[in-house]
């Protein structure tokens, strides 16, 4: 077995697990970023070198500091004082490991996976963006009409501030308008 | 002969290496890439401090540092020595872990982004296809770390420094990648080898650098302006305002975290002017045509550097620091528009044909809505005489 | 060269490591959290395929990979988004104690 693949195989695995179980929300933030850095790795090993970079790009540059600035603003960042897994965490643990004992059984068995790896390809930007341009431009089109909508939305949730509830809560608290006789 | 002092750097690692045994030798080819980055880095940033200190003397009508060495020239060997020397003090209330590692994430990405860059003719550590690329994601790393640096200290000015950080590094990346776009479209590469090669040769006296097109020119300024805000430089240092909250994210680090957190400022900094020169200023191709062949490649390269360095030691020199909402407004209704305008500049000087009409459509389209904006800017702001509030 | 299998078996196991955080833990952050692994898991899977599948200079893979990454970014906004609108509503992100649907 590849001592690399081991290794980052084993940081991705390890960190992901404690960016779902540790206490502190920002410990788990930032072992989330460690394993988008192992994956990003593991990308670079498989020959896909554009996706590692754009990997990292985007994960830690924007996801997580996206969630690192949500957790700030829920004040999450001190340990909260009850337990930190809901009350069915049983059954959720369950579904997990008898969805990973399927997914692990079905691969284990697939015959697919002996086939040995073809020759190693080097795709160049240039390919990959000639591709973007022609034969996949409307899903690239898709994708960026789908971030610009996704974008506002975000923003107009998020800012959906106080002055806005504080109006509607003072028109209840108003008597009726009384309907004009006509 | 000028050949043999152009690759003299190149023609000595391949001699080391060749002493040792196949199996070792890409190991022993990237640890020499690795140390003589880092070496030729440090001692830049020490002659950098002690410019810095002395043009910044200067410029303020002071001596500036002149007690160690002639003309006090050796104060980086003894600041170096007092910071290693120095007491680590770590805050009661600290998370230690993530304390102690916000420097070597600060550092570490910094270094990797060194690492693209082309230093003079095939003097390029790693010569990536998609460079560029990773110079922005390994950028991207630090980010982080200056949040983890402002988090784990526990102090309100430090979590407030971070935010301010991360707020304007956000901000001001966008303006820096799409700057660097229209380099990358008109030379059809993400490749930092490709795109210095794509600035060889000369127009007449002029060097065929990017920056001498109306395109390049309003794209080096954008990126210059908003790689000064990356690298929390003044006026954009607002992260670290002295004045307001003490030192920003770093403000509880001392000792060599202290001088990890300065040197990683620093590195930032030549990093992204290796960058800049690389995509703007013909990397490392000479000025004149005569001097082509005269001196060895890395020799401009460094040059050019020394020369943006003076530039951003100027601008720390002269400038005022902006207020928050100045910044933000100068980011989002300046950079980033005239960014994307750029872009179709970029995109009309590609397709119209060679000659006059081509430069006088370019640089109208990129002059015009410089002034629009810039006026557009200015306007709102009602001068009044000053009226005190609370000071009467 | 690490065979196929390794990269689906460490993919099966950081989705089913991203499905136990979404639903065991209490704070919606750490749910998001969750589904950005299932989508990562993914996305290892389509990069493993790519390489050892019969066509790999057709960069298909590659391509989809660069267009879920996009999608994960505009979750993970609108996500955050909500669940600060939520946490403004309720004050708290603990999904035990968003139980109404009456804004």
């Amino acid at each position: 077995m590849d001592p690399v693949f081991c290794i980052l195989a084993l940081v991705t695995a390890a960190s992901a697990i404690a960016a779902v179980s540790l206490r502190r929300l920002v410990h788990c933030a930032l072992c989330l970023v460690v394993t988008f850095v192992g994956l990003a790795a593991l990308y670079l090993q498989l020959n896909a070198q554009f996706v590692g970079f754009a990997q990292i790009l985007v994960y830690v540059g924007a996801v997580a500091i996206l969630i690192v600035f949500a957790i700030l603003l829920t004040r999450g960042s001190d340990s909260p004082p009850q337990s930190i897994f809901s009350s069915s965490w049983v059954v959720g643990v369950g579904v997990a490991v008898l969805a990973f004992g399927a997914l692990a059984f079905s691969v284990w068995t697939s015959s697919v996976i002996y086939r040995p790896a073809p020759p190693a390809p080097q795709p160049t930007v240039r390919e990959l963006g000639e591709q973007l341009m022609t034969q996949y431009v409307l899903p690239l089109e898709v994708i960026g009409l789908l971030l610009t909508a996704a974008l506002i939305g975000a923003v107009i949730i998020a800012m959906r501030e106080g002055p806005a509830r504080h109006k509607s809560e003072s028109i209840a608290h108003r008597p009726l308008p009384i309907p004009h006789p006509k | 002969m000028p050949e043999t002092l152009d690759q003299i750097f190149v023609l000595l690692k391949h001699w080391i290496v060749a002493h040792f045994p196949a199996a070792l030798q890409p190991l022993v080819s990237a640890l020499l890439s690795i140390s003589a980055i880092i070496l030729a880095f440090a001692l830049l940033f020490a002659i950098a401090t002690i410019l810095e200190r002395k043009g910044l003397g200067r410029i303020q009508n002071r001596y500036g540092p002149n007690r160690v060495g002639p003309y006090g020239f050796f104060q980086p060997v003894a600041d170096g020595l007092k910071m290693l020397i120095k007491e680590d003090i770590v805050p009661g209330g600290a998370d230690r872990v993530v304390h102690f590692l916000a420097p070597i994430a600060l550092v570490v990405p910094v270094l990797l982004a060194f690492s693209v860059l082309p230093y003079g003719r095939n003097m390029a550590p790693i010569d990536l296809d998609a460079g560029i690329v990773f110079f922005f994601a390994v950028g991207a790393g630090t980010e982080l770390a200056v949040f983890m640096a402002g988090w784990s200290s526990r102090n309100k000015y430090s979590l407030l420094g971070a935010m301010r950080a991360i707020g304007q590094m956000i901000s001001y990346e966008i303006p820096l990648i799409l700057s660097s776009i229209t380099v990358i479209m008109l030379t059809g590469s993400l490749r930092p080898v490709d795109i210095v090669e794509a600035q060889a040769g000369y127009w007449g006296g002029l060097p065929a650098w990017h920056v001498f097109t109306p395109w390049g020119l309003a794209g080096f300024v954008l990126f210059l302006i908003a790689a000064t805000a990356e690298s929390n430089r003044a006026p954009f240092d607002l992260p670290e305002g002295e004045s307001e909250i003490i030192a920003g994210y770093f403000i509880e680090y001392s000792g060599f975290k202290f001088a990890l957190f300065f040197m990683g400022e620093y590195f930032g900094m030549f990093a992204i002017s290796g960058l800049a020169i690389t995509l703007f200023l013909g990397g490392w191709h000479a000025p004149l045509s005569f001097f082509e062949g005269a001196m060895p490649s890395y020799v401009w390269f460094f040059a050019k550097l020394f020369g943006i360095l003076a530039l951003f030691i100027w601008l720390r020199g002269t400038l005022p620091r902006l207020r928050m909402d100045q910044l933000m407004n100068f980011a989002w209704k300046f950079m980033l528009p005239m960014a994307l305008i750029n872009i179709g500049a970029a995109g009309l000087w590609r397709f119209l044909p060679n000659g006059a009409t081509r430069w006088l459509v370019c640089s109208l389209l990129v002059f015009g809505p410089f002034v629009a904006l810039g006026r557009g800017l200015a306007a709102k702001r009602h001068w009044k005489p000053r009226t005190y509030r609370f000071a009467e | 060269m690490t065979p196929l299998h390794h990269y689906l078996i460490l993919s099966a196991l950081l989705f089913c490591i991203g499905l136990a955080g979404a639903l065991t833990r209490r704070n919606a952050i750490i749910v998001l959290i969750g589904v950005e692994l299932m989508l990562n898991a993914a996305n290892l899977n389509f990069i493993a395929f790519w390489r050892y599948g019969p066509h790999p200079e057709a960069a298909t893979g590659i391509l989809f990979v660069l267009f879920s990454i996009g999608i994960a970014a505009a979750e993970a906004a609108v996500g955050l988004a909500l669940i600060i609108a939520i946490y403004r509503h309720y004050k708290t992100t603990n999904l035990d104690q968003i139980d109404s649907m009456k804004g």
